[in-house]
This record gives structure tokens, C-alpha cells and sequence, in this order.
């Protein structure tokens, strides 16, 4: 697994995949470098230029819930995020993440507080320097694993053809 | 060994093995949508992947219905190279203006009973009302299914919707819908599969019946499915020459949980702004002013629901002043049954305008947008803040005769007082 090391963003419950970038926004444009720039502009306007490289959105229950776009995980990874921590997450977006190699962490999320530095482990892993806790996130189905480990599906799909449980 | 539910017999039946709630299983997918908001990212990740042939053609189905019509040089663009694909590789596309995907994948017989039918659009979970295994997929999962033809899933636990009793007047299947959000909650359902069933099943039209498997995303699920019946069989007879296998679930299936719905005790439910399952009793928000009615979406814009839209109407003697009355057939073909049997007339005539067949304003990317500060009461299925294409604007969502007694008065009404 890829070392994160990054600044917790806290973005809450239910945060539906219009909220992480607006449906009306694809129609000009998929690149993620351009989108990345609307990220949650509708929850705050200042978000997007305040994301560094290696920021973590830390979330509660049902992230990415609503429509199955996936410009809503390349923006998010367009912006340098490299992972999202949710309780929960909608299983289109979990799927999404996964094929396009944005780390979906299920784990118990209430104890971290927005900008606290959370660092993985060789074994995935979370610690938050603030806390000293460490959070041990659910594992992944092996072909969820083959999938991200490959680096998303588009090389799974060029590796294998096919998939292969 | 215990019983099987309706959606693990289904993809025991297209994985080739004995599928159980929590295994991974690779299915060969019956039929794929693709729509203009999630094809055209599809075929970049098509490419990425080194794909030169499709697979099986015949299973795909391209719909434009996100951006009818298209307004912009990008837009047009993402037609395009949707249009060009599909000439090249034989894959059926309905144009701009035939409607939304999900209808016309139901409308053409794609989903049949025992099936498995997935669309790169989170609602896809419609055809589950048709008995087939249905769910949303990104457009990476889509591009994968044009190269090989298959998917992985993960087999869901099924939760037990068991429908008793028949809906009083004024009173529908959007309501039933709404209160089994508002009991299961946005996530009550996540990773799992609503398996509808009992006596009050049989009361429900298949329009209703789409109604309901059209929500079930809206709780989390993965799907949403009906047992085949009478109704099932009358409704594809006209629409299918495939033939179909019907998949029943065992008596000793295994259930996570069963939920009661008592349709005749329901009353008509609203899901307030700005999150879907926050769901009330329609009557404690009687009162609230509204400026727009919207009847569309792959919800609530069939015949049936502009029927009794248009019933309300008449009843309550027309729009109020000061309301916006926009109206999206979901298809053309309901277009012209509601041009045949004189509802588009009467809709106009009460003021409405009315948008070209596709998603129109549900999401924002076409159709008419709600100003500043506008409260909108609609037929669709989401109500998140933005999602109509302007973040300032607040979304009620209830049943087609809600959203026009609504639009009688320009305050939320009970439709079962119109009547009085």
C-alpha cells in the first residue's frame, strides 16, 4: 500500500457525490485538472485552493452517496487527494475509488479533528500524531486488492483481459 | 442450507456458481446502459485499457438524456464520440430526445425477469422492478463490461420489503417509496439488496412497481426487486420476443431483516430539502410556499403519474399564479400517449412548459433551473442541495398528485383535500 501521510479534511455525513463536484460542471469539461477547481464549491467556495498534495477527506457515514459519476473520484484524486476515510461509503463511489486507485478506508472516523496529521503504516494502518490512536481499516475483498494493487482497473484490464478472482 | 433470495439465484444463474449473500462472483452481464453523462469517460477508460473490439455489441444500450438538448460545443462533442462509437462497433443509441435510458431500456424489453442488466447511472436499479438483477455502475466498470463482458459483485444480503393492504385514494407508489426511505434511512440499506414482496405487491402496477425499485438507491441498495407476475408477464408481452425464466425466491431464504410496509395505513409523504430520507408526513408541511413543480425523472414521468398530475389539476381549477409548472415526459413514446389522450394539451393549457423527453432539470445539466431562493416541489428522486443546477434553490420531493395539488394552490396541499 502507498505511505499516506496528510491533513485530515473533515467533510461529515451523507456527502453525496453533487456535493463533492457538481453534476452542472462535467458538461464543460471531464478533465480532472479542471475540476478539481469545484471541488465541494458548494459546501465551501474556498475548499478547493486550500487542498494541499496528500490531504485525506476524513467523512462519516454514506460518502459519495447519490449518482455514480466518476468524475467524483478523479476530482478528488485530480486534487492530490490520495485517500478517503469514511464509517461508510455508497457502494458506487467504494467501487469507483478503487478502480481509479483512490483509496477507500472504512474505519471508525469520530475521534479525528479537521487538520490533524494522520500517517499509514506499512500494514495500512492510520495513526493520528495528534491522538496517537491507531486505526486498523477494514480489508479488502482480494479482488478489490488485485484491482487497486494493479493500480486501478484500467491496468487490471490491460494486465488481465478479464477478471480473475 | 438455507433457501435462496431472488438475487442470489439470479447471479448464482449468470456466475455459474452457488452464489450466497457476501460472495464475489464474476456475471456475464445480459445488458449494459451507457448515457451521455457516463459513456464518453467509458471510452477513455475503454481506450486506456487497450480496447479495440467490444465484446457483444448487442448488450450495450447508449442513451443521450442527460444534455437534451446539448447547449454547448462540449456537450455536442460528448454526443459525438458516443455517436461515432456506436456506428462503428453496431451498438444501439437512442438519440437526444427519445428519452431517459432507464425508460428505454424497460420500454424495449432489455430488462427481463432473471436477468442481469447494469447501467452506468446510479438509477439503473429501475429495471429491478421487472424481476431482473439490476444496479449503478461508474464508467470504468462500463468500459470493462464492453471489453470482456462481464462484472464482479459482490452477492448482497437482501433485506424483505413485505407490502401488505392496497394505497387509500391519493395516495401512491412515490408515497410508499418515500416512507420506506424515511424508515431505512439514506445508508439503511447500503451494500444490500430490497427484496419486494406480499399481498400488496400485486396491487401495484408495474409503473408503480419501477417507482419503488427506482429508490431503492436512495436508501443505499444495490437493488431493488420484484417477484415476476401477471403484471410482469402482460407488460413484457408487447415488448419482448426473448424468452425469460422468473426467479422466485425460496420460502427459507435468508433475510437480514424484514421490513412492513401496511400500504393501506400510508398517508402522502414529502422528503424535505435537503436530504431524501428526511421524510415527514406531507400534512404537518401543508403551508409551505412553493414557486416551481417539477413532473419528470426516471421516477415520476410516466403516463400514469401525469395522469393523475393532471387529474389533481383539474380537480383544483389550475396552476396557481405565480407557480412554474415544468413537465419531461420520461420518453417519447409517453409523450405521445399523452399527446394521444389529450394530457400534453391540458398540461399546456394549464401553463406548463414542457421539456423534450430525457433527464431535463432532475440533475441540472438541461432543462429549466430554479433562480435564487426558489422552492421547487418535484417528482424526482434526489433533492441534495445544487442538484437541480442551482445550490441556492431547496427541493421538496413527493408524488406526481402531491406536486400538482402544490401547484393548485402554490403551497404545499394534501392532493386528497383537492378532491373535497
Amino acid at each position: 500500500m502507498t505511505a499516506l501521510r496528510g491533513r485530515a479534511r473533515l467533510v461529515g455525513d451523507d456527502v453525496n457525490t453533487d456535493s463533492i463536484i457538481s453534476s452542472t460542471r462535467k458538461r464543460e469539461s471531464l478533465d480532472p485538472a479542471v475540476l478539481k477547481q469545484f471541488l465541494f464549491e458548494h459546501v465551501d467556495p474556498a475548499f478547493a485552493a486550500s487542498v494541499r498534495p496528500g490531504d485525506i477527506l476524513v467523512a462519516g457515514k454514506n460518502f459519495g452517496c447519490g449518482s455514480a459519476m466518476e468524475v467524483a473520484v478523479t476530482t478528488v484524486l485530480g486534487a492530490g487527494i490520495p485517500a478517503v476515510m469514511a464509517r461508510s461509503f455508497s457502494r458506487t463511489y467504494y467501487r469507483n475509488a478503487i478502480n481509479n486507485g483512490l483509496l477507500p478506508l472504512i474505519c471508525e472516523t469520530g475521534g479525528i479533528r479537521d487538520g490533524d496529521i494522520l500517517v499509514s503504516d506499512a500494514l495500512g494502518a492510520i495513526r493520528n500524531e495528534r491522538t496517537g490512536e491507531t486505526l486498523r481499516p477494514e480489508p479488502l475483498p482480494p479482488i478489490m486488492t488485485a484491482i487497486l494493487g494493479a493500480g486501478g482497473l484500467v491496468p487490471y484490464m490491460r494486465q488481465n483481459g478479464d477478471f480473475r478472482l | 442450507m438455507a433457501g435462496r433470495t431472488i438475487s442470489e439465484k439470479i447471479l448464482a444463474r449468470k456466475s455459474g456458481r452457488d452464489a450466497r449473500a457476501g460472495d464475489l462472483v464474476v456475471c456475464e452481464v445480459d445488458c449494459a446502459l451507457g448515457t451521455d453523462g457516463s459513456a464518453p469517460m467509458a471510452l477513455d477508460y475503454f481506450k486506456a485499457m487497450g480496447g479495440e473490439h467490444v465484446r457483444d455489441p448487442t448488450r450495450l444500450v447508449f442513451a443521450l438524456d442527460h444534455y437534451v438538448p446539448p447547449t454547448s460545443p462540449q456537450t455536442i462533442g460528448l454526443h459525438r464520440v458516443m455517436r461515432d462509437f456506436a456506428q462503428r462497433f453496431g451498438i444501439t443509441l437512442h438519440e437526444a430526445g427519445e428519452g431517459i435510458g432507464h425508460q428505454l431500456i424497460v420500454e424495449t424489453g432489455r430488462a427481463l425477469p432473471g436477468g442481469l442488466v447494469v447501467g452506468a447511472d446510479s438509477h439503473a436499479v429501475t429495471y429491478g422492478a421487472l424481476n431482473c438483477f439490476a444496479t449503478g455502475i461508474g464508467s470504468s466498470d462500463l468500459a470493462a463490461i464492453m471489453l470482456c463482458g462481464r462484472i464482479w459483485l459482490r452477492v448482497p444480503e437482501s433485506i424483505r420489503v413485505v407490502l401488505t393492504g392496497q394505497s387509500p385514494g391519493g395516495v401512491y407508489a412515490k408515497d410508499v417509496a418515500l416512507a420506506l426511505a424515511g424508515r431505512l434511512g439514506a445508508d439503511g440499506a447500503a451494500y444490500q439488496a430490497l427484496e419486494f414482496t406480499g399481498p400488496g405487491v400485486a396491487t401495484l402496477a408495474l409503473e408503480d412497481r419501477l417507482v419503488l425499485s427506482n429508490l431503492a438507491v436512495e436508501m443505499g441498495a444495490k437493488n431493488g426487486i420484484f417477484p415476476a407476475d401477471a403484471e410482469t408477464i402482460a407488460y413484457l408481452k408487447s415488448r419482448s420476443v426473448e424468452t425469460f425464466e422468473p426467479v422466485a425466491a425460496d420460502p427459507d431464504a435468508h433475510y437480514s431483516q424484514t421490513v412492513e410496509i401496511a400500504l393501506d395505513a400510508l398517508t402522502p409523504q414529502l422528503a424535505l430539502p435537503h436530504l431524501v430520507d428526511q421524510v415527514v408526513a406531507l400534512e404537518d408541511a401543508v403551508g409551505t410556499p412553493v414557486q416551481m413543480v417539477y413532473l419528470g425523472t426516471c421516477t415520476g414521468g410516466r403516463l400514469r403519474d401525469f395522469h393523475q398530475a393532471r387529474a389533481v389539476l383539474e380537480a383544483g381549477g389550475g396552476v396557481a399564479p405565480g407557480v412554474q409548472l415544468v413537465v419531461t415526459p420520461a420518453s417519447r413514446e409517453i409523450r405521445d400517449a399523452m399527446s394521444a389522450d389529450g394530457t400534453l394539451d391540458a398540461l399546456v393549457g394549464f401553463g406548463a412548459t414542457v421539456v423534450e423527453p430525457g433527464c431535463g432539470s432532475c440533475c441540472g445539466t438541461c432543462g429549466v433551473i430554479p433562480g435564487d431562493g426558489v422552492t421547487v416541489i418535484s417528482t424526482a428522486n434526489r433533492n441534495f442541495k445544487g442538484r437541480m443546477g442551482n445550490a441556492k434553490a431547496s427541493i421538496y420531493l413527493a408524488s406526481p398528485a402531491a406536486c400538482a395539488a402544490a401547484a393548485t394552490r402554490g403551497v404545499v396541499t394534501d392532493p386528497r383535500k383537492v378532491w373535497q
